[in-house]
């Protein structure tokens, strides 16, 4: 290829993408070693989760309010959202301890933690506005509850609990957006950065060593 | 205290942020991928089909109405008179600078303003009565009352309101006889008007044929004791950790469990503004979460607490 070639923005794009993220790096075939306990299991598990969350999801929005609540496939789907959504949470926050209990930010790795972190608070948001459009008994008291907190520090007026359209958008479009970008860059970072090592079996006074200032730009 | 040298530190650093040195194995992710889908899919669908989901059907004004009439006739009143909790609440309803909460010095919640502006007598009660047709006495009762002066109608309101608290059951057909000018009248025929289901689509209306803020039904309807009645028997209260309850017998958001447990103890559970403090400490804490890997002392809690001898038992064997 041509110098000239190597300067369009599309191949500077795509080489840095593949040197920053080879094929191989990207899927690999083998991992270390110490890769071998079931608490790595809740990783994949809770991306699996995410996928029948969104699978689930989409089908209930093809359908609409009235098929959901007032048919017997509908309620089925619905329970299939809420159940899915359940496992969700329980894999993920078992990864989570996982992950805290391996320092998984050692060696470059603080901000596959801080993507890990902030998607596991979206993802409360994003489940919490779901709650509220279940057009139900429980997201009527849920949204007449949830307003006085969003009141208190002065968000409600943009985040409005008891307006049904807005949260309708933000369950089905904004935090669904915003929770995917994050979990592509969190899976990508563990791609990128590999999984963390196992801790030399120092002595339990040992501080932590901090990371390294690079490790929040990577 | 830390017995690591910084040269030794370094070392670890430097060792932590290579690729690994030591042995592999085959993984096929893509094959890991598709059995966690596997497991994860027929649990999802045994846990639907074995338990469903919880679904019981919101309150309307109309069912208020009609199941609880002396709970919505107090309620009425007391938007009229502007003492229910709407009518004092503060931003972003009313324009009130002295309501609100405060975090310390700091009046956070007038920060966003009155963007819902509501008023309570206006718009939950003069309002929608105003559209009845075919009713003289209704029309008499409402030019009465919106021609009498601010005191005039404070008097009436504050008697009728302190006469139902009075009364058995607050119901108004038992009330003492009083000067409530056309108070009664009012409240009565916005409890018909509740009844025929009329005041549900009143207080959606905005103007437009489309409609998504349930704002205004929602906030009269919270202001009454029946929906909060209706809470506490699913268990859904405040000081039933309700947040993060379900209606029936179903986990709700579990993950949730760390913001309604600051209601339950003191100073949060005392303050009149717990929810402006209980914000701010999940606000913070959750910055602890994000930023745990640069707070010192926090982050060496795995390699103190040594659970991952545990998860890499294998590894430490293998290499003992």
């Amino acid at each position: 290829m041509s110098t000239t070639d190597d300067r369009m923005w599309t191949a500077r794009l795509r080489n840095r993408a593949t040197r920053a993220l080879p094929p191989e790096q990207l899927m690999p075939d083998r991992q270390p070693a110490y890769v071998a306990s079931w608490i790595y299991v809740f990783g994949v598990a809770t991306l699996a989760a995410l996928l029948i969350v969104l699978v689930s999801g989409a089908a209930l929005a093809l359908e609409g309010p009235q098929w959901y609540h007032g048919s017997p496939e509908g309620r089925f789907v619905n329970s299939l959202h809420l159940w899915s959504v359940e496992l969700f949470f329980f894999t993920m926050v078992i990864h989570l301890w996982g992950k805290f209990f391996m320092a998984a930010w050692r060696g470059r790795r603080a901000m596959t933690w801080v993507t890990g972190a902030v998607a596991f608070l979206g993802s409360i948001g994003t489940a919490f506005t779901g709650y509220l459009v279940q057009s139900n008994f429980d997201s009527q008291w849920i949204a007449g509850q949830a307003k006085d907190g969003l009141n208190s520090v002065g968000l409600g007026a943009w985040f409005n609990v008891l307006n049904y359209g807005q949260m309708l958008l933000y369950h089905v479009v904004l935090f669904p957006l915003v929770l995917g970008f994050l979990v592509i860059w969190h899976v990508l970072l563990v791609r990128r950065r590999g999984v963390v090592p196992p801790f030399e079996d120092a002595p339990a006074t040992a501080a932590e060593p901090a990371p390294a200032p690079e490790e929040v730009a990577s | 205290m830390s017995t690591l040298t910084r040269e030794r530190r370094a070392q670890i650093r430097a060792r932590e942020r290579q690729p690994w040195a030591g042995e592999y194995r085959r993984y096929d992710l893509v094959k890991e991928f598709l059995a966690a889908l596997g497991v994860i899919t027929l649990l999802t669908v045994v846990l639907a089909v074995v338990f469903g989901s919880p679904d019981k059907h919101a309150i309307s004004l109309a069912e208020w109405a009609r199941n609880a009439p002396n709970d919505f006739v107090t309620t009425a009143v007391a938007e009229l008179d502007g003492s229910s909790g709407t009518a004092t609440y503060g931003a972003p309803y009313v324009n009130d600078p002295t309501a609100g909460q405060k975090l310390g010095p700091l009046p956070l919640q007038r920060f966003g303003g009155v963007r819902e502006p509501v008023d309570t007598a206006q718009d939950f009660v003069l309002g929608p009565l105003s559209t009845v047709t075919g009713d003289p006495a209704l029309r008499s009762a409402l030019a009465q009352y919106q021609g009498a002066s601010d005191d005039q109608r404070k008097a009436w309101t504050g008697a009728y309101a302190d006469a139902l608290g009075k009364a058995p059951d607050s119901d108004p057909a038992k009330v003492a006889t009083g000067d409530y000018g056309p108070v009664p009248l009012l409240a009565g025929r916005l409890l018909d008007l509740a009844r025929s289901g009329g005041l549900d689509g009143q207080l959606l209306s905005s103007g437009g044929f489309y409609q998504t803020d349930y704002a205004k039904p929602l906030l009269f309807i919270a202001d009454g004791t029946y929906l909060e009645d209706q809470a506490r028997a699913e268990h859904l209260g405040g000081d039933q950790w309700g947040m993060m309850n379900e209606t029936g017998r179903y986990p709700g958001q579990a993950w949730l469990w760390l913001y309604p447990f600051w209601y339950q103890i003191p100073p949060f559970s005392t303050s009149d503004n717990a929810d402006a403090l209980v914000w701010a400490l999940m606000m913070v804490l959750s910055l602890a979460l994000v930023l745990l890997p640069f707070i010192p002392g926090l982050r060496s809690i795995p390699r103190a607490t040594r659970v991952y001898r545990l998860i890499w038992r294998e590894h430490y064997r293998t290499n003992r």
